[in-house]
């Protein structure tokens, strides 16, 4: 299975929805388009949206750490929301949590980020 | 339940889904949950990255080899390459540690191994290549409705 990403802007805060599979093989198509989408003008939060995406591994966890990185460049925050228990577990392991913030969907996702409509 | 399998492919990326969908494949005999064969195809996506990145630094040309034996309800997995081996194998252990940390890799390869299987060994010879043993144990199969 590959991946598919769909990328959304709502006013400051790109939206990015994965469906399939994140591996090293998706992770570097993946890291591309991402950084394209975060260096478009106004851009300052991200919103991770990962519903649909049925597997990820450790390169997946990279790929998310070096957009937080880029995200915090420019000040802004990361959040993922709507994961499911298996990948949650790899963020937990990892400790990404720490950094990332973790909301249930995408709506309360983008409430929390200020009042921004969805 | 006495099984086992052999598996040899080429080095490129697009093989690490075909290598851990055709190991949960055959660990699909012994009914394990869905769980289970996440926490699988996981540790496989992890080995044979390693193997491209690492062992033989993304060269499409070489080639790696996974051997699976199910033996009552426990699996075991070995997946080797012939590329530049480990020089410090409690190092690559570490979490969050990389050798290459401008590929965006995270350093939890090894840990996720360690976390999802029961027993994880590394054997790893500088110039000669890295061979990743793991082992789990299932619960005995559910018994069906008949």
């Amino acid at each position: 299975m590959q991946l598919f990403t769909q990328f959304n802007t709502v006013e400051n805060v790109l939206i990015v929805r994965l469906n399939g599979e994140l591996d090293h093989h998706s992770a570097a198509r993946l890291k591309i388009d991402w950084q394209s989408q975060l260096n478009k003008k106004g851009i300052k939060h991200v919103v991770l949206n990962l519903s649909e995406l049925h597997f990820m591994d450790s390169s997946g966890l990279g790929v998310v750490l070096g957009r937080y990185k880029e995200v915090k460049q420019l000040g802004g925050e990361m959040i993922v929301c709507s994961i499911n228990p298996a990948v949650k577990r790899l963020f937990d392991m990892s400790g990404l949590f720490k950094i990332v913030r973790l909301e249930s969907d995408e709506s309360f996702a983008l409430t929390s980020l200020g009042g921004v409509a969805s | 339940m006495n099984n086992s399998m052999e598996l040899k492919f080429k080095s490129i990326s697009a093989n690490e889904a075909f290598a851990r969908v055709s190991v949960a494949a055959f660990l699909s005999q012994i009914d394990p949950n869905m769980d289970e064969l996440t926490e699988i195809k996981t540790v496989v996506s992890e080995a044979v990255t390693n193997s491209i990145i690492h062992g033989y630094e993304e060269d499409p040309t070489q080639f790696i080899y996974i051997s699976c034996t199910l033996t009552d309800n426990s699996l075991s997995i070995v997946i080797e390459d012939e590329g530049i081996g480990i020089d410090n194998i409690d190092l690559a252990k570490e979490p969050l540690y990389t050798s290459k940390p401008e590929l965006e890799r995270s350093g939890m390869g090894f840990t996720i191994m360690e976390n999802f299987m029961d027993k994880v060994e590394i054997i790893s010879h500088p110039g000669e290549g890295t061979i990743v043993k793991m082992t789990k144990d299932f619960e005995t199969s559910k018994s069906m409705c008949n």
